[in-house]
């Protein structure tokens, strides 16, 4: 917190999800006695291993009126499981440095691992006692819940959740995705003992379970450490289905009036699926457009060329019944509109002609080249491989990832950037924009 | 799913400040050079991945800056990107990108680096270009005038929109009498306007030169080589031939017990922040800084410290309770306390129980068993910031800026494991003096001005 304030960063690094050159490693599929696939990586240069796993069922499993349940549920498995109260399960993680880590998506639930490769038993043994026999100790979902609220209070004027709240309230009305994860002052209090258990109960599962492991460790070792976590779960979940979703509300305007000095904008519309044969091309062009690269059109346009911002830039989401592309910026209120006019007329800019060869060509070779920066510590390789599990890309997929690139053609990208930013937007800003207000009409 | 980017390097930045390096028997063999003109050169191999992290540290941040022109050093850093005569505007950013790279800069009080993250055959090429804006800058007035604004937002953006951070700036600027830690990094707003091109070049060759400066390359390389990659570029820049000692004006010994209050009506949660003036690694005597660094792992981090266990989960006060220690600064640092309580409990109570909780280590001191937890979890985080090449540049490079060697960074697990219980007492008392620390108060702004506003 207050020890990062001295730190200024200059801007936004860029961040890759996807492609490249290949780095030297090699991934096996290990099944676990009991059972169980997983995706190794054999990493001896450090003296550690690294657990990344997911569970189908995230966010999407709250009931409407409950938002917030799997977020609180992840917020207490390390608060106590088996015999061990809180106190004492802490401990024990901290007595050996171990590092336990629970996220909850909208789809999946997230977990990771971290341990030196000496206390990996107990590593382990704990990630057991937390995912089959968490406690939810009725004090310490009281103090774990009140952190929460505050947490939500705090959003109350704070114009970066007010703005991305509102975007996803509208572009998906009554459906899991258009809620917050993290639920609201209202859901929160309403959610009981039995609905955690309830949550934990139906979604941590063998079945759709993905796990990657890098680290230490030979396969045999890693086949009894990931039965000593996770054999001891039910045999196959049991999901409330999600309907296919697609954002809504495209063409409108919503200003949230709220007292902060810059205003923060939030825009976006139809994304693409990841297993749509024109997703690589999007993201290219997406990268193109936006993808936080310092060589962005958007970046070049309203920050180096206006100064209208610090930050801007916009990103493929995919979820697994809908997709999007959302973006955000912050500007001052008195040329909000000027920022917005000029990410508008970008964006029906690129929909219009799509991008240039040169644009292309320079945006393969970074895609590409910038791959293996995403995979350079045991914690990231682990988290991308079950993404590609997740996206049932193929265990071969960070192999063929740069033919997938190269084999974007010039007509493709224009193609898809007609498809991704033709569609219109969706724009909800939080703050005192002068001269914005909000339309229910297209623009 | 995708995260946004800044994130990612302040979580970096995280590892760096709250633990620190290798263990000794376990990390890498970190070689140390100087070329013939001052730069100092620091290479860290880790051949995990044919990847590079290369990044330049000027020993200049914003408490280098004139009096007036707060802002100025983070300014320069942004308008580093902005070409020079060899290499105009964007270049170096396209090449970058072209070759797959990644790309920033930061700046602190102290400090000032530029990073890329290239393949490693790419190493001499980001040289190249990094070598080339040591000294051939070129700035106009159209190029400035809009990064200024840039800046500007970026000071809304972290610190107008933030009341937390609004706060932290107050409780800076109270504590620092006389150094210019006191000021904001970003700035003042008011002296940020104000800045010209005039003020960045003079600023850009008051201090960027290479006998200011460390190269830090961690990751696929050998040291020989990036040696002689160094010489072929930085090695051509001549020495700056009169650069100054890092001279800052230092504090007095603090005497009063300061606490401020700031009211924003965007405010939902009071908060507390207490901030003391205690010293930096090169500012401690041998073994404080450590023995503070463990103090604060015992009295602040995590859910069994004993602030978390006394405020949050025995007597109920606080949602928050942390503290932290800063021991990465040239001159005298700080520690510091926060809270925020809960519904229907005050600043005051919260703040009289957390005095309670600080008077008792001062008083009993800490015991074996906590000792332990803390010195083990601080000396695995040295193991786990090995497995990121960019922390491990980071940790070196901070520390080369900041006063300390590279044996001082080689040597922290074994500093850290030396710490005794008593040296822990004796730090929280000679240290946690109410007199030296300042206590800020965020209270919501309920005045009628401020609600005609919001």
């Amino acid at each position: 917190m207050n020890r990062f304030a001295a730190l200024i960063l200059c801007a936004v690094a860029a961040l890759v999800a996807g492609a490249g050159i290949a780095p030297a490693m090699t991934i096996e599929k290990i099944v676990s006695p009991a059972g169980i696939e997983a995706w190794l990586v054999r990493e001896k240069a450090i003296p550690l291993v690294t657990l990344n796993y997911a569970f189908h069922g995230g966010a999407t499993q709250d009931e409407t009126d409950k938002a917030g349940t799997a977020h609180l549920a992840a917020d207490l498995l390390d608060e106590g499981a088996g015999d061990l109260d809180s106190k004492a399960f802490h401990e024990r993680l901290e007595n050996h440095a171990i590092e336990l880590g629970f996220q909850v998506g909208r789809d999946y639930f997230h977990g990771s691992l971290r341990s030196l490769n000496e206390h990996r038993d107990e590593a382990f043994e704990l990630l057991r006692l937390a995912l089959t026999n968490p406690r939810f100790d009725a004090d310490t979902v009281e103090r774990v819940r009140g952190q929460e609220l505050a947490s939500l209070q705090r959003d109350v004027t704070n114009p970066n959740d007010l703005a991305s709240r509102r975007w996803w309230q509208t572009a998906f009305p009554d459906h899991p995705y258009g809620r917050e994860s993290k639920g609201t002052l209202e859901t929160m209090p309403r959610i009981t003992t039995d609905d955690l258990r309830d949550y934990v109960r139906r979604v941590f599962a063998r079945n759709e379970l993905k796990i990657s492991i890098v680290g230490d460790v030979d396969a045999k070792t890693a086949g009894a450490l990931i039965d000593r976590a996770f054999a001891g779960l039910p045999a196959k979940n049991n999901l409330k289905p999600v309907a296919d979703a697609t954002p809504t509300g495209l063409g409108r305007r919503i200003v949230i009036n709220v007292d902060v000095p810059q205003a923060v904008v939030n825009f976006g519309g139809q994304g693409i699926a990841r297993h749509d044969p024109e997703f690589m091309a999007a993201y290219i062009v997406n990268h193109i457009l936006g993808g936080g690269s310092f060589s962005s059109r958007l970046y070049r346009e309203v920050r180096e060329k206006r100064g209208l911002a610090y930050g801007v830039s916009d990103s493929l989401v995919w979820f697994r019944r809908a997709a999007v592309v959302i973006g955000g910026t912050a500007t001052r209120a008195d040329r909000t509109a000027d920022a917005l006019a000029v990410i508008e007329h970008e964006v029906k800019r690129m929909a219009d002609a799509g991008p240039t060869p040169d644009e292309l060509a320079a945006a393969k070779s970074f895609l590409k080249g910038s791959y293996a920066l995403t995979l350079d510590t045991s914690s990231k390789i682990a988290a991308q491989l079950t993404q590609i599990q997740i996206d049932n890309l193929g265990i071969d997929y960070i192999q063929r990832r740069g033919a997938l690139i190269d084999a974007v053609t010039i007509e493709d990208a224009k193609r898809v950037a007609r498809r991704l930013y033709g569609g219109g937007m969706l724009v909800t800003v939080a703050g005192r924009p002068k001269g914005l207000t909000s339309s229910a009409t297209t623009e | 799913m995708l995260a946004k980017t800044n994130l990612t390097l302040i979580a970096l930045v995280g590892a760096l400040t709250s633990s620190s390096l290798a263990a000794e028997q376990a990390g890498p063999e970190v070689a140390d050079f100087t070329l013939a003109n001052g730069l100092e050169l620091v290479v860290i191999p880790d051949h995990r991945a044919p990847v590079i992290t290369h990044m330049i540290w000027y020993k200049v941040g914003a408490a280098d800056e004139t009096p007036g022109k707060s802002g100025l050093a983070h300014f320069l850093e942004h308008l580093m990107f902005k070409g020079t005569a060899k290499n105009p505007a964007g270049k170096f950013s396209q090449v970058v990108a072209r070759i797959g790279g990644q790309e920033n800069a930061f700046t602190s009080q102290d400090y000032t680096g530029y990073f890329q993250r290239v393949p490693s055959e790419q190493l001499k090429t980001v040289m190249e270009f990094e070598a080339d804006r040591m000294t051939g800058l070129q700035l106009t007035d159209e190029v400035v005038l809009p990064e200024r604004n840039v800046i500007l937002e970026e000071q809304n953006q972290r610190v107008g929109n933030n009341p937390g951070a609004r706060l932290t700036e107050q409780v800076d600027a109270a504590l620092y009498l006389n150094h210019p830690y006191g000021k904001p990094v970003i700035g003042w707003r008011h002296e940020m306007e104000q800045l010209s091109r005039d003020d960045a070049i003079g600023f850009y060759r008051r201090f960027y030169a290479p006998n200011n400066a460390v190269v830090v390359i961690a990751g696929d390389i050998d040291p020989a080589q990036a040696r002689a990659l160094a010489e072929g570029t930085y090695g051509k820049i001549a020495r700056h031939g009169s650069m100054a000692p890092r001279l800052r004006a230092q504090e007095p010994p603090p005497v009063a017990v300061r606490s401020l209050t700031l009211a924003d009506p965007r405010v939902e949660m009071p908060t507390l922040q207490r901030a003391y003036l205690v010293p930096s690694f090169s500012a401690a005597k041998r073994g404080e800084s450590e023995a503070l660094e463990v103090l604060a792992h015992i009295l602040g981090n995590g859910s069994n410290s004993r602030l978390y266990r006394a405020l949050v989960i025995d007597q109920q006060l606080a949602v928050v309770a942390n503290a932290w220690y800063d021991a990465s600064e040239l001159d005298m640092s700080k520690f510091g306390v926060h809270g925020s309580p809960r519904p229907g409990v005050t600043l005051p109570q919260l703040e009289t129980e957390m005095d309670a909780v600080i008077a008792q280590v001062i008083d009993k001191g800490v015991t074996e068993e906590e000792l332990e937890r803390a010195k083990t979890r601080l000396i695995a985080d040295a193991v786990y910031t090995q497995d990121n090449q960019a922390s491990m540049a980071r940790w070196y490079g901070t520390a080369l800026t900041t006063g300390a060697s590279v044996n001082d960074v080689r040597r922290w697990p074994d500093r850290i494991r030396a710490v005794t219980a008593d040296q822990v007492r004796d730090a929280a008392r000679e240290w946690l003096d109410k007199r030296r620390s300042v206590t800020g108060y965020l209270i919501k702004d309920v005045s009628p001005q401020a609600e005609k506003r919001s």
